[in-house]
């Protein structure tokens, strides 16, 4: 379908510090026992997109995400690994890349995105709109910890908008406006411009952008070439795309009819002018086709493109991991709600306990858990709503809540961990108690120690 | 209501049949044009030219031959066709080798004289595929790049999938329903049969169905009891091939050739061979036969094969159950999500389809040249895979389009046409062109039928139907036919003075687009519903109507509402002018709008556009005891048209298929 796909993997995420490490980049951050990314290629993988390019920002990076890739997509999927410095953004990734794009349109998938909306129905939305750029936009999620109760530990309450604030069309798509939340404090100006002659704005703020995108490569490109300054996709090439759709800039319409421009005969050229007036005549025009027209009909020189919308259905699952929170709401979803996206096969008691692992006596796993492979358990341990890992080793008398936990993790007699991630190769001693809690890799707590709502994390040398 | 009556009783058709041929009922035609219709133009030219062109007029098969008049018709067509086939058909058996022969000594001739362009190609090829593989390594020319801040990096293969070579081409497509649930660990690819393995498989079934034939024959002389013989034939069915459990079936279908004698059989097969030459081109004259969506069988075989998942509408009226109805809403975001797996579909015919689907596209002309230009760019794209023919090849590549853009929504009859032309120009292709110069002269064919059939025909129509406007005049249309927009704009552009009256109808209210744009052109208008009708037409003077298609008895088939609106200036004694292109006319007859139509969405009717409060219907839209019809053409009697402004000129709508007749040929091999 002439389409290429690019995977924007990321490298270090700062949103995920103590989570992530050299190790562990973002896109191998375990998601139900399996990398984040791991998600994306095997949704592309189902919609039959097999040809993709992941770029990963930092040659370390880069070299794990490959590796992992290699290792569990042979003979599945054909990937191509780039690295490209860390801190370029989106944008410079694309950029740094662009030599390899070919195809007629580009789909910019976000590594850390963990959906079930179908690819194909954002870039079908973008062919057949012929727009400049597609955006998926999904419901924000709800976030938080729903059932958790408690109050405290919500220290990330001071950013209740941090969604994006989406201004569509009434037929509701194509983009009018967007603005990442964070940028808008005050207030917001939406350009008179747009507003007359698309009629009517709908200003949402419970939709998000998604991070997954159909270019138009030509623009694409020719817009990263002529703004060296940009450096996000979706702060700065959406935006500036959106803004500049009644005065184009971007793409050059008439091109192919110029073309064949020759002395021939004024009659094709004419003969062409008719093909497209009654192809243009039939559709319904969209605000962009009659604002082209002008006031009178008469043919102007206004150049628009278009930014196309795909609004995903609510019954879709489709979320971002780019914050502890969103790590944590995924983690629940996927072995929760949403547990057609992890894969695995649930037990009776909906919940998945690998047969190698080990319980205790008296032991329950409650449902939408899952224990990973060779894990033990000792005796009178209680888990809730929690993902263990691989090869973890957990006494007796201990509490699990809402909490991830990740390979390799030593767990003590008696500990209470609520809400919490605990990364690989972490040892708790006896009766640590964690609530909301990060601990980075290879920390260890003392016995007896509390904390609540911290951040853990070894000091790097 | 009773002259109405009388005057169809006249112009029955078995009157009208006879017209075709002989003058005099022709211009008895013209006596029944109404009244108020201006003065006549000269005779229409297809006759003129008919006889100009026609080089042997095969008289002693006209009914009436010996009295030519000045105005000679041809036969129709089936009839010189016939004797053309018998003739050669007397010839058969040499004149087919000979032709053979002849067939090949061409292609000994191409090879030779083209062997060098071939060889070009033929080095041409490993070196892009070189260029192709050596991409992931960096081959690229990094100085190529701009230069940015960022360092151009480098691709690294980690994974690539190593796939049978068999499987390779086609591993990617074919796959068309999505899995939703994926088993537990990764699954191996599921192994699809590639089209040579296909054709394998059939072949050893072949190969095992006459082996096991044989086998019966062998076993009947020598009187072996029957139980064993069966049993013997399934295990030697097995035998012959790779072919796995499928062929139980086929050893089982040849039930008792034993009994037949070799010597009749082989007679029968030749004389069958003979019968189906005859039954192919017999087949070729009869229309496909539509489907009929009240068959419940073929429809769930249709299904199978459909690309566009369609769920059926339940309540559907039940005089209209033979058309496909749909749920409306459900095919268009599954075709969507479906935009990867559909990889033999070009993006091209994908993205028209879309468009048909989602009402992006409407409109006769519109459609028709989206789907020539979309065919024209997959022709474009096209390269013939290795040990196929580029004419058997690609007709089978635009007929799967074809059914893809059918199941998007039913065709226009205008689309059937072009089609028909497009694949009769791939069918006429000589077998010596080259590729490139095949697909060159196809791209031409298709521009020069979108310029003269439709552009050039729009041009000489708009001429004609100028003439027909005076000052003073006030021109009624119905919905927006870009003929008569044409018509309208250019005699605005002539300075002459006039007034439009747009009528519309809901839900589409397409005529309120063209409304915009004659306004914006500065031509006064008034705009009015199909309701208003009767009361609007007192001071219409003329109306001009577009159209779907006219068929050969001279129904209009066009947007529904037409025949009311032509009716109605009927009635008030207004003349119709029916504008349209003369490749849209079409030999079928039709007699009222049922059996052939098109079902649009159920909720447009039911609901109101914008108005959200106007809801009455709500909830009830699924009761047994509602169904909703929202027709989308309707069929308007000859006995209500004046006459049809067409690219041959201005014709009575009872001369439509006189032009089918005369111009078909060239419609379908210009």
């Amino acid at each position: 379908m002439d389409f290429q796909v690019v995977v924007l993997a990321g490298g270090m995420s700062k949103n995920l510090v103590p989570l992530v490490s050299k190790e562990v980049p973002t896109a191998l951050l375990p998601v139900a026992n399996r990398p984040v990314i791991s998600y994306v290629l095997e949704h592309l993988e189902q919609n039959n997109l097999k040809d993709l390019i992941v770029v990963v920002e930092g040659k370390d990076a880069a070299l794990l995400v490959g590796g992992w890739i290699s290792s569990a997509y042979v003979d599945r999927l054909h990937v191509e690994v780039a690295a490209v410095p860390e801190d370029v953004g989106t944008a410079g990734a694309i950029r740094a890349i662009a030599h390899h794009l070919t195809a007629e349109d580009i789909l910019v998938v976000s590594g850390d995105l963990v959906s079930d909306v179908p690819p194909g129905a954002v870039a079908a939305a973008h062919r057949r709109h012929g727009a400049v750029v597609t955006a998926m936009l999904c419901s924000a999620p709800v976030s938080g910890p729903l059932e958790s109760g408690s109050v405290g530990g919500k220290d990330k309450i001071k950013r209740p908008g941090r969604y994006d604030i989406i201004g569509l069309d009434p037929t509701k798509q194509f983009l009018l406006y967007i603005a990442t939340g964070g940028e808008i404090e005050k207030g917001t100006r939406i350009q008179k411009s747009i507003l007359r002659p698309a009629g009517l704005v709908e200003i949402r703020s419970d939709l998000m952008d998604a991070h997954m995108y159909a270019f138009k490569r030509s623009v694409l490109q020719d817009v990263l070439d002529r703004k060296d300054a940009f450096q996000s996709l979706k702060q700065d090439v959406l935006p500036y795309l959106v803004r500049s759709q009644l005065h184009s800039e971007a793409l050059p319409k008439g091109a192919p009819l110029v073309e064949e421009n020759g002395n021939e005969k004024v009659s094709t050229q004419n003969n062409q002018a008719m093909v497209s007036r009654i192809l243009a005549n039939a559709s319904t025009p969209s605000f962009h086709e009659s604002y082209e027209l002008g006031p009178n009909g008469s043919a102007s020189v206004r150049r628009t493109h278009k930014c196309g919308a795909y609004i995903a259905s609510n019954s879709k699952y489709c979320v971002r991991l780019n914050s502890i929170q969103a790590f944590m709401d995924i983690n629940r979803d996927v072995i929760g709600e949403a547990n057609h996206l992890s894969g695995y096969s649930f037990s009776a008691h909906n919940n998945i306990i690998h047969p190698s692992a080990e319980l205790g006596s008296k032991t329950t796993v409650g449902p939408h858990c899952m224990l990973g492979e060779g894990s033990q358990m000792g005796d009178k341990c209680s888990v809730k709503r929690s993902v263990i890992g691989r090869h973890c080793r957990i006494g007796s008398n201990v509490k699990i809540v809402n909490s991830v936990v990740m390979n390799h993790v030593t767990i003590a007699d008696g500990c209470s961990i609520q809400g919490s991630v605990i990364c690989s190769n972490v040892q708790l001693q006896e009766r640590v108690s964690l609530r909301d809690c990060q601990v980075g890799a290879g920390f260890v707590v003392t016995a007896g120690s509390e904390y609540k709502g911290e951040s853990l994390a070894r000091k790097e040398k | 209501m009773e002259p109405r009556r009388t005057s169809r009783t006249v112009s029955d058709p078995k009157v009208r049949q006879v017209g075709f041929f002989t003058s005099q009922h022709h211009h008895h035609h013209h006596h029944h044009l109404p009244e108020r219709s201006f003065s006549e133009p000269p005779l229409p030219d297809p006759f003129h030219t008919s006889t100009s062109t026609s080089s042997a007029p095969v008289t002693d098969v006209s009914p009436s031959g010996n009295l030519l008049s000045p105005v000679m018709i041809l036969p129709s067509r089936h009839h010189s066709d016939n004797l053309h086939r018998l003739s050669h058909r007397a010839t058969s058996p040499t004149a087919s080798f000979s032709y053979f022969a002849r067939a090949v000594v061409v292609r000994e001739n191409d090879d030779s004289l083209l062997s060098p362009g071939r060889r070009g190609i033929a080095v041409k090829s490993p070196s892009s595929v070189v260029a192709a593989s050596s991409f992931p390594k960096g081959g690229f020319d990094l100085t190529a790049v701009k230069a940015s801040s960022v360092p151009a990096s480098k691709l690294t293969t980690v994974s690539v999938v190593n796939l049978p070579p068999g499987i390779s081409e086609k591993a990617g497509g074919a796959s068309v329903e999505v899995q939703n649930d994926r088993p537990a660990k990764s699954k191996p690819l599921k192994q699809k049969t590639s089209k040579a393995e296909r054709r394998a498989t059939q072949e050893a079934q072949r190969a095992a169905k006459a082996a096991a034939k044989a086998f019966f024959n062998l076993l009947l002389k020598l009187a072996v009891d029957l139980y064993s013989l069966a049993e013997g034939s399934k295990t030697s069915a097995a035998v012959p091939g790779p072919v796995n459990s499928a062929n139980t079936k086929t050893a089982k279908s040849p039930k008792s050739p034993s009994q037949k004698n070799d010597a009749v059989s082989v007679a029968a097969a030749e004389k069958k061979a003979g019968d189906r030459q005859l039954e192919k081109d017999r087949k070729k004259d009869v229309p496909h036969p539509r489907m009929q969506y009240d068959d419940q069988s073929r429809v769930e075989k249709a299904k199978r094969r459909a690309v566009v998942k369609q769920t059926e509408a339940r309540n559907r009226v039940e005089l209209f159950r033979h058309l496909p109805q749909y749920e409306h809403g459900t095919q268009l975001p599954d075709l969507e999500s479906k935009f990867f797996q559909l990889d033999p579909m070009h993006p091209a015919v994908y993205k028209v389809g879309l468009q048909y689907l989602s009402g992006d596209i409407c409109g006769g002309n519109a459609r028709c040249i989206a789907m020539l230009q979309a065919f024209q760019e997959t022709i474009r794209s096209y390269s013939t895979p290795p040990e196929k023919s580029l004419v058997r090849d690609l007709t089978a590549k635009i007929s799967s389009y074809v059914s893809f853009l059918n199941e998007c929504r039913p065709l226009s009859i205008s689309m059937g046409n072009a089609i028909r032309f497009l694949k009769s120009t791939i069918a006429k292709l000589p077998l010596s062109m080259s590729e490139s110069e095949a697909k060159a002269t196809l791209q031409a064919d298709i521009d020069r039928f979108i310029n003269e059939k439709i552009i050039l025909a729009d041009n000489v129509i708009v001429k004609h139907a100028v003439t027909k406007i005076r000052d003073g005049d006030v021109l009624l249309t119905y919905g927006a036919s870009s003929a008569v927009e044409m018509v309208l704009l250019h005699a605005h552009e002539l300075g002459k003075q006039f007034r439009v009256v747009v009528v519309d109808s809901r839900p589409k209210l397409e005529g309120q687009l063209l409304l915009r744009r004659l306004v914006g052109r500065g031509l006064g208008c008034t705009y009015t519903h199909i309701n208003a009708v009767s009361y609007i037409m007192h001071e219409v003077t003329r109306v001009f109507l577009g159209a779907s298609s006219i068929l050969s008895n001279g129904t209009v088939y066009s947007r529904v509402g037409t025949a009311c609106v032509a009716m109605a200036a009927h009635a008030f004694g207004v003349p119709v002018l029916v504008c349209c292109e003369a490749y849209k006319f079409h030999e079928r007859v039709q007699l009222d709008s049922i059996c052939f139509n098109e079902l649009g969405d159920p909720d447009a009717i039911s609901k109101v556009h914008g108005r959200e409060e106007i809801n009455y219907l709500d909830g009830s839209t699924n009761s047994e005891n509602l169904q909703l019809l929202n027709l989308t053409y309707d069929a308007t009697p000859s006995d209500y048209v004046s006459i049809v402004i067409t690219d041959y000129g201005m014709v009575p709508p009872t001369s439509v298929p006189v032009i089918v007749r005369e111009y078909r040929k060239e419609h379908l091999w210009i």
